[in-house]
């Protein structure tokens, strides 16, 4: 691991992570927005185990990565649910022409 | 160039490769699949960072899961073929100007800190010891998190079912 560093992980984290707010402001698609919150999730979870790797307690760094990743597929399974909720009733996944969950 | 080196820059690509095609991909399908590039990658990453059970989770987890789960909204949801439909995309030139300078400020501070703990210890098997502090520690939060999950669960269903009229 010699000539790779802290800011190695740092820096591709920051890249991941510019990207999927690109992809949150820039989709119209709900489902879009989602992959693009995955993206910002990993971005996250890649600096807390960077982090921990360079630290004296590399175990709590771990820990923090499992439980956001638990809680990214809660949110993706909720948020998916959503959409294809509002699909069923209004048959679009606009987020611009959305506005009620039923009709 | 060393070892670390030489697996490093082909991970890091692949994971940001995955991202670029995720935000910039035209076609939302092919950006559920460009997901899984990137998810490969972190987990490369992961290992890489000496994190075993943390890049097995990532695997089951996302790769397993959120991919797929991603996948079946994808194809369940219509014309998911006419990108104008699809996948809309606006305020493209502010979204770029925001992102571009908010990573740009993040890699002028991350190169220019000098970090302190450079001298790594080797790596060792993690899961022994995450299992220890879930139990001990963590056994608040990880309690917690199953009931979350529960919740989760049930909420899924109920919102994602067809209205009995």
């Amino acid at each position: 691991m010699e000539g790779i560093g802290l800011n190695h992980f740092l820096s591709v984290s920051a890249i991941i992570f510019a990207l999927g707010w690109y992809c949150v402001l820039t989709r119209r698609n709900a489902i879009g927005i989602l992959l693009g919150i995955e993206l910002i999730l990993n971005a996250a979870n890649l600096n807390f185990v960077a982090f921990a790797r360079f630290s004296d307690r590399p175990i709590d760094g771990q820990i923090f990565t499992i439980f956001i990743i638990m809680l990214a597929a809660a949110e993706a399974a909720v948020g998916l649910a959503v959409i294809l909720g509002i699909y069923q009733n209004f048959g679009l996944t606009d987020v611009e022409q959305t506005e009620s969950l039923r009709l | 160039m060393q070892a670390g080196a030489l697996v490093f820059y082909p991970v890091a690509a692949l994971a940001i490769a995955g991202a670029a095609l995720v935000a910039l991909s035209t076609n939302i399908v092919h950006s559920a699949f460009a997901l899984l590039g990137m998810l490969v990658g972190v987990c490369g990453l992961y290992l890489l960072l000496g994190a075993d059970f943390v890049a097995a989770v990532q695997l089951l987890i996302y790769v397993g899961g959120v991919v797929v789960l991603a996948l079946f909204a994808v194809m369940l949801t219509h014309r998911v073929g006419d990108p104008v439909v699809s996948n809309r995309s606006v305020g493209r030139l502010p979204a770029l100007s925001i992102c571009g300078a908010g990573a740009a400020c993040c890699l002028v501070v991350f190169w220019r800190v000098g970090w302190q703990g450079e001298r790594l210890a080797e790596p060792v098997a993690t899961t022994a010891a995450i299992g220890d502090s879930f139990l001990k520690e963590y056994v608040l939060p990880f309690e917690l998190a199953s009931v979350v999950l529960l919740a989760v669960l049930v909420g899924a269903v109920v919102v994602s079912r067809k209205e009995l009229k």
